[in-house]
């Protein structure tokens, strides 16, 4: 391996050493400032969650012992009551939250997977209005609960549709709430799935709507349902809206879907215990969260593992 | 469900009429073969093909015969996939994509006023460059275009038909249930031929078929190429030359041309010959010179 003339063995031997020495050195050398700057940096970040985390384990704990003693069954078969809080319960309120969020789905599901379709698969981008639509989607995503709720009361309660403060007037204005999640997520979903699926069926001689409805959308569904299930259980925590298109705070019987008598709802039925200045009735709101945060940590988790499970993957 | 069914009713009686128009036989088994070798399935007289505006091929007129396969060759982005696009109208899917000139199919104009794109590629199937299953099983994928064109009846002898036609019923008949995700590469591909064939065309269209696949697979896919055009008139794009070689009757070599100023380039026909003569014979220069490596 000699290179030139004289002692090859012993300059190898040196050459060999030198570039050992320079490995060692290099990695030898870790300079302290990076390395204490990377810790920092991790810790930084760790701390931003854990702020999230605490904020979220604060509430569940004070819910939990504040409610624990006044959950029992009876918290969902009886009805209201603000003279008896040892008797007081939600059946009026949980059934009114049903049927809302059933109204919720059965609006959003149609018209959110509609939307998604049209603007995926049809829409032409090089058309401004199309453009338009797209952009007012994403921000009203971002528009505040009350202000839908001004929509409802001024558009449907009120205003042309002028359905007074019934049980489908506040499910339409949630429905409205949270269609743009709907469309967000199914619109996602449906671009999820790749373009050579959509060639392959069109080659065959599909037609675009045969395509969309035996190809794109059954691939696309896990996705669109969790966004679905998302908006839903978004819709179920929402009291703003529902206090100005006609929740009452005080119903002591089983809501119906048109009834003029009035509905309540689970977010609603908290917010009213938890103003009331007894002991007792913040026990009583405190069991009232349980309830909601478990439904809800349900649903949410039931979303993860639907998108997890039939996800397709590519 | 119904107006699934009825659109592809009146899918079927426009694809009838437009075969009787034509006068062709689409049915495959029914050619007679010794007769209709030299009959054209495709006549392109000037075509060309825009995107926005900028020409991607340009003038390119040639016949394609029935029962051959035919091979486009040429180096990348000379346009070779943007003409076989053109020939079952799946350009119409790009967006600014514009085609001109004439492109007869038997006879009848592809690109006229009331022709359907759909039913154009009822007629002229396409398998693309990438194996390209549909998630969903292996029955499903080969049904998926009987079923939308109506054909319900005897669907399992279809399938079956199919699957032996691209020469996967050994190796499928006994998962059918299973998803197609789970096949290899070559075998997805096959499966995209099966369920091509499914559909009864008359012509396919391959893009670059092989491209994904290993040589084994490649051997059997071009095995089958050979097979099928006793039934199917088969256009394929390969940039691989001993492939052309291997399987096609014929071969057209296209090329880039580039404007004065080499701002513009666009694919030109240089040379359609038969396969034989074009690789050991060619009669243009330039041909012969990228069909013996010279130019890439």
């Amino acid at each position: 391996m000699g290179v030139a003339g004289g002692a090859p063995s012993e300059r190898a031997r040196l050459a060999s050493a030198g570039a050992r020495a320079t490995v060692a050195a290099v990695l030898g050398n870790q300079p302290r400032r990076d390395v204490a700057l990377n810790a920092a940096f991790a810790g930084l970040l760790l701390l931003a969650i854990l702020i999230a985390l605490a904020g979220l384990v604060a509430l569940l704990t004070q819910a939990l012992i504040k409610g624990a003693p006044a959950l029992s069954a009876d918290l969902f078969t009886n009805v209201p009551s603000t003279i008896n809080p040892e008797n007081a319960g939600f059946r009026p309120a949980i059934i009114g939250s049903l049927e809302l969020i059933g109204g919720v789905i059965l609006f959003i599901v149609p018209v959110g997977v509609g939307a998604a379709i049209y603007l995926e698969e049809y829409a032409d981008n090089s058309k401004w209005w199309n453009r338009l639509i797209e952009v007012n989607i994403q921000n009203l995503a971002a528009v505040p609960s009350i202000i839908y709720g001004i929509l409802g009361l001024a558009f449907i309660v009120r205003g042309p549709l002028d359905i007074g403060f019934i049980l489908a007037a506040g499910s339409l204005t949630l429905a409205l709430l949270v269609l743009p999640v709907v469309i967000i997520a199914g619109r996602e979903a449906i671009r999820a799935v790749p373009d050579s699926i959509r060639q392959g069926s069109l080659a065959l001689g599909a037609t675009q709507w045969q395509t969309v409805r035996r190809q794109v959308l059954p691939a696309a569904i896990p996705g669109i349902a969790t966004g679905v299930i998302l908006a839903v259980s978004r819709a179920l925590g929402e009291a703003a809206p529902l206090l100005l298109v006609g929740a009452t705070v005080f119903v002591t019987f089983d809501p119906t879907f048109f009834s003029a008598d009035g509905y309540s709802a689970l977010p609603v039925q908290i917010f009213q215990y938890a103003t009331r200045p007894q002991e007792e009735f913040q026990a009583l709101a405190a069991a009232g969260i349980i309830v909601m945060l478990v439904v809800l940590l349900a649903m949410n988790s039931f979303a993860i593992w639907l998108r997890n499970r039939y996800e397709q993957r590519w | 469900m119904t107006q699934d069914e009825s659109r592809a009713e009146t899918g079927r009686q426009t694809r009838e009429e437009a075969a009787e128009r034509a006068a062709i036989a689409v049915r495959p088994g029914e050619f007679n073969h010794s007769a209709g070798k030299r009959e054209k399935v495709f006549e392109l007289k000037g075509v060309g093909v825009d995107y926005s505006g900028a020409a991607a091929v340009k003038d390119i007129s040639m016949d394609i015969r029935r029962n051959d396969v035919t091979a486009l060759i040429g180096p990348s982005g000379c346009g070779k996939s943007t003409l076989l696009r053109c020939l079952n109208r799946m350009n119409d899917l790009i967006p600014g994509a514009s085609v001109h000139g004439e492109l007869l199919y038997h006879g009848e104009d592809l690109y006229g006023s009331g022709v359907d794109p759909i039913q154009v590629r009822k007629l002229i199937g396409m398998v693309f460059q990438k194996p390209n299953p549909f998630p969903k099983s292996i029955y499903d994928n080969v049904a998926f275009g009987p079923r939308i064109l109506g054909r319900k009846d005897d669907l399992d002898e279809t399938v079956e038909g199919a699957l032996r036609g691209a020469a996967l019923w050994d190796e499928a008949k006994d998962r059918l249930e299973d998803n197609a995700f789970g096949l290899s590469g070559g075998q997805q591909q096959r499966l995209c031929i099966a369920r091509c064939i499914a559909v009864q065309p008359d012509t396919i269209l391959m893009d670059e078929p092989c491209s994904a696949l290993d040589p084994i697979s490649t051997g059997k896919i071009e095995d089958l190429m050979i097979e099928l055009k006793e039934q199917f008139s088969i256009v394929i794009v390969t940039h691989n030359m001993q492939q052309a070689a291997r399987v096609s009757d014929r071969t057209a070599f296209l090329m880039v041309e580039l404007d004065a100023d080499e701002e513009n380039r666009w694919g030109r026909l240089v040379e359609y010959d038969e396969t034989e003569k074009i690789f050991t014979n060619p009669a243009d220069r330039r041909t012969e010179d990228y069909v013996s490596g010279k130019v890439g």
